[in-house]
């Protein structure tokens, strides 16, 4: 007997059940609807056809021979709108009944389309099918047009890929910290970013749309939440899916995030049956053509009364992102008591990162290099004990035996433009030319390149150059390196940044071999102030990278509680500056009070919760961070000048407040203190600060790399000036000096004691350096000379506060 | 097990903690990767230093106060220190951050 079959959606997954039906030979009047007016075509091939390798015709996986051949009534570009289960009929948009003995839901997903304002203007599309393909192929036909995507998956990089390639100048805007974060951890994101812009396509991550923007219902741009406005003739919108219920759901169907399927993917009612991305079963829903592949083949056979069970497997995804090998698959981002094996190849772009539990392999990421992805599954999926390869386990089946990682990798990788010696010039391929022309020690590289004749931090550069090209002729000295994360110094790392231009942490992991997922307490503050040093306007501070008292800007005490100490300008305050730190200290109980040696006025034992209330008062009397937990300008320590001071020669408060002014807010790589003492007597004992200026009567003595703690040790006179104004550029230029040039944590007179005195005067006496340092100087305040007392209290004020009290029992 | 909500992932900075208060004292809830967090004790064993202030990496925290550095898989110091902090259950329910809450001294979840 011929019974009727009804199927709403002609999808992958509908097809494949469709064929495997037919196999089995049943007999059955099928009728199927579509609400694209097409049959069943291989929707993973749309990006194919976008990027132009393929056309539609190519990807049809039914033809109307095929249906034709089978008796298959197509009813596409038709949609049906209602289900009515009692009398197993169901009703078209046009008002058709039908009738069907069994009927199958595959209506598959709809794309999330983010309510953003101007979302429904036109030129806003998502990436779901050929419409929305034949769109972005027509947009590549158009002189200098532009595109934004939203959503760094894998549907939008396909989109912005598939664009790019038609010539459409495209931007990606993501909104989370990497692109495909569900499939791939940082590291590997980082890559792929890479990859992507070295190719042209734009990419912003951590990004925040605010709204789209359109001229007479068109769209014309999206604003992002920070102003920024990205121009755009069309708009894609790839952030996701959502299963397409509404026909199950108003059917009476029991519909969770899906329509609800049992084993044999039969819905709650016995007469209907679903598949695809539509379904959910046992709490999951589906997104990769296998399991859907696996559903048809169960739904084919229940339709035949055949016995079949539908089985949720592990998934690997082992994709190619146009052109980028990626594969993930398992469980890397989630759980406990799991181990990480990392291994990463800067030279060759690439990453592997392994995740095991009890010895057992439970995850894997890998970039650049996937070829044993399906070893590594294969292990996954038999959930055998690695023990005994562990060793080797990341070097893949064909490996057993392994080598260590090489170190010098990073620096073997640099282009021969790379330049290795900043203060000369000079770049690698000159040393590798010099060392070929016979130079084989340190000694000859300075004297016929004078590579690391200058200030000497790129000596450890230098040195691995060598190792890299004379190979085990030449023996590396041991250096120090700044953690167990890496064997490069800290030189080396700051050159490094700046010759590979390395703007992010996980860039600096990644590019310099760092062997744990992302450094520890020791390197993590270091990088994250080299990156902000070298990159002030591309890269963005990094709380989480800072040390508690950096990160809450109050030094913690040794119970807990922290202290607040607001800045005096050059130590001078006001009757009402005083009464408001005075109520400050009442109104949140500061047990004690203490007058510092920096001139300013300590509160200690603040509790963190209160810190972003007390700040807020401070600022309304005025005041601002004193920074006085800071890697950071301190303070600035002054006499009262000729002003008051019988013996003074100048205003030496004034010029401490200039100074204060000019420096505050900057980062350095260790707390920096000024003093400015208005006669040699110098009563602001401004000859053992980092920076201290002696007022004359002819002018200014600028001395600096003085001392007063661990070590004590007198300033080192710089220079002698006539003018307040040349004190202060010669003051900024010694300081963002040091800021560009010195290891983190060491302070100023340990880093001019390293590079010496007479190349620090070397490098101010030019008057274009001078200039070009305080104008990076200056850069970089556009950036950090604002209150973070202020913006934290603002926008930040909840991260001090418990994220739950849980104490309270509810009323029993 | 009787899970209660604490709040979402995304009020957890990455590679970053906050603290909660429960029955048997604070808890920090850190966060290692994008969808990846670990709850335990607040405490350091060594002087009581705030560990939700500490710096996150890996799956392991560094003290704020001494940098003694504890394993947030096992709550085990690292190194030559000595000691271990008590740790958890926690899980990511579509980005909710779920506490035991039992495990942290409550009689109920209500």
């Amino acid at each position: 007997m011929t019974r009727k079959l009804i199927v709403i959606g002609a999808g992958m997954a509908s097809g494949r059940m469709l064929e495997h039906l037919f196999d089995q030979g049943d007999d059955w009047n099928v009728t199927l609807f579509n609400a694209e007016p097409r049959g069943n075509y291989n929707r993973l091939m749309l990006s194919p056809v976008l990027s132009g390798e393929k056309t539609y015709e190519e990807i049809v996986t039914h033809d109307a021979a095929w249906y034709e051949e089978r008796g298959v009534t197509c009813r596409f570009g038709e949609k049906v709108a209602e289900i009515d289960r009692a009398s197993r009929r169901v009703m078209t948009e046009a008002g058709e009944v039908l009738e069907y003995d069994k009927l199958v839901i595959a209506t598959g997903s709809n794309p999330f389309i983010i309510p953003l304002p101007g979302h429904d203007l036109e030129g806003v599309i998502a990436y779901r099918d050929l419409e929305d393909t034949n769109r972005m192929i027509a947009l590549g036909e158009q002189q200098a047009a532009k595109a934004v995507v939203i959503g760094g998956g894998l549907l939008g990089l396909e989109a912005a890929a598939g664009l790019h390639a038609r010539g459409v100048d495209v931007t990606v805007v993501h909104l989370m910290g990497h692109l495909m974060e569900r499939q791939l951890d940082e590291a590997a994101g980082y890559l792929l970013r890479k990859e992507l812009v070295g190719r042209g396509i734009k990419v912003l991550c951590s990004t925040n749309s605010k709204q789209i923007l359109g001229q007479d219902g068109h769209v014309t741009g999206l604003e992002l939440d920070n102003g920024t406005v990205l121009p755009c003739d069309l708009l894609v919108m790839a952030v996701g899916i959502r299963p397409n219920v509404a026909l199950g759901q108003q059917a009476g169907l029991a519909v969770g995030k899906g329509i609800h399927v049992d084993d044999q993917m039969v819905t709650s009612d016995e007469h209907i049956l679903s598949v695809g991305e539509c379904v959910e079963h046992n709490g999951a829903i589906f997104g990769l053509v296998a399991p859907l592949y696996d559903q048809a083949k169960v739904a084919a056979a229940t339709l035949s009364g055949k016995p079949a069970r539908f089985v949720q497997k592990e998934v690997s995804t082992k994709l190619k992102v146009t052109g980028c090998d990626l594969f993930s698959a398992g469980d890397f981002a989630e759980g406990e008591d799991r181990e990480d094996i990392v291994f990463r190849d800067p030279a060759r772009g690439v990453y592997k990162r392994l995740v095991l539990k009890d010895n057992k392999l439970i995850g894997a990421v890998m970039y650049g290099d996937t070829a044993d992805g399906s070893w590594f599954f294969s292990l996954m999926k038999d959930g055998e004990s690695v023990a005994e390869m562990r060793d080797t386990l990341i070097f893949g089946p064909a490996f057993q035996g392994g080598a260590a990682g090489d170190p010098l990798a990073a620096v073997a990788a640099l282009p021969d433009d790379a330049e290795i010696c900043g203060c000369n010039g000079v770049c690698k391929g000159q040393i590798v030319q010099a060392i070929k022309d016979g130079a084989g020690s340190l000694a000859d590289i300075k004297a016929t390149t004078k590579a690391s004749a200058s200030c000497g931090t790129c000596t450890g550069l230098v040195e691995q150059v060598m190792a890299a090209t004379l190979g085990d002729d030449f023996v590396l000295p041991a250096a120090q390196s700044v953690c167990g994360c890496t064997d490069l110094t800290h030189e080396d790392v700051r050159r490094l940044i700046k010759a590979q231009e390395l703007k992010s942490q996980p860039a600096v992991w990644q590019e310099l071999g760092w062997t744990t997922p992302n450094g520890c307490h020791v390197c993590r503050p270091a990088v994250n102030y080299y990156l902000l040093a070298d990159w002030p306007l591309e890269y963005q501070d990094d709380l989480q990278s800072r040390f508690v008292n950096e990160r809450n800007h109050a030094n913690i005490q040794k119970d807990g509680t922290f202290s607040v100490m607001p800045r005096m300008w050059g130590g001078i305050t006001t009757p009402d500056e005083l009464r408001a730190i005075a109520d400050a200290a009442d109104k949140y109980r500061v047990p004690t009070v203490k007058v510092t040696g920096g001139q300013r006025i300590d509160l200690l034992g603040v509790k963190k919760e209160d810190l972003p209330a007390i700040w807020y008062d401070l600022n309304q009397a005025g005041m601002v961070s004193g920074h006085a937990y800071s890697k950071g300008l301190r303070t600035v320590k002054t006499c009262v000048g000729k002003d008051h001071c019988r013996f003074g020669t100048q205003d030496s408060t004034g010029l401490g407040i200039k100074l204060e002014k000019k420096l505050w807010g900057s980062w350095t790589p260790h707390k920096v203190k000024l003093g400015v003492s208005g006669c040699p007597r110098n009563c602001a004992e401004a000859t053992c600060k980092d920076v201290g200026i002696v007022c004359v009567d002819s002018g200014f003595q600028v001395g600096v790399a003085g001392a007063a703690g661990m070590d004590v040790k007198e300033t080192e006179r710089l220079v002698d000036v006539k003018t307040e104004e040349e004190a202060i550029e010669w003051t900024a230029a010694f300081v963002q000096l040091y800021r560009e040039h010195a290891k983190y944590l060491d302070r100023p007179y340990k880093w001019v004691a390293k590079v010496g005195l007479d190349w620090v005067k070397e490098r101010l006496s030019d008057d274009a350096e001078r200039a070009a340092l305080n104008e990076r100087f200056e850069i970089s305040q556009s950036v950090y000379r604002k209150d973070p007392w202020a913006d934290h209290a603002e926008s930040r004020a909840d991260q001090y506060q418990p994220l739950a009290d849980i104490t309270l029992e509810a009323a029993e | 097990m009787s899970w209660i909500d604490i709040g979402h992932i995304d009020d957890v900075p990455l590679r970053g903690a906050r603290m909660v208060k429960t029955p048997v004292g604070c808890v920090a809830i850190f966060r290692t990767a994008e969808a990846e967090v670990f709850a335990a004790s607040n405490s350091c064993p060594h002087k009581g230093g705030p560990l939700s202030d500490g710096i996150v990496h890996g799956r392991k925290v560094t003290c704020p106060l001494h940098n003694w550095v504890f394993s947030l898989e096992t709550g085990e110091a690292q190194g030559a220190d000595e000691g271990r902090i008590a740790t958890y259950p926690i899980r990511l329910e579509e980005g909710r951050l779920m506490l035991d809450a039992v495990a942290v001294g409550k009689r109920s979840a209500a």
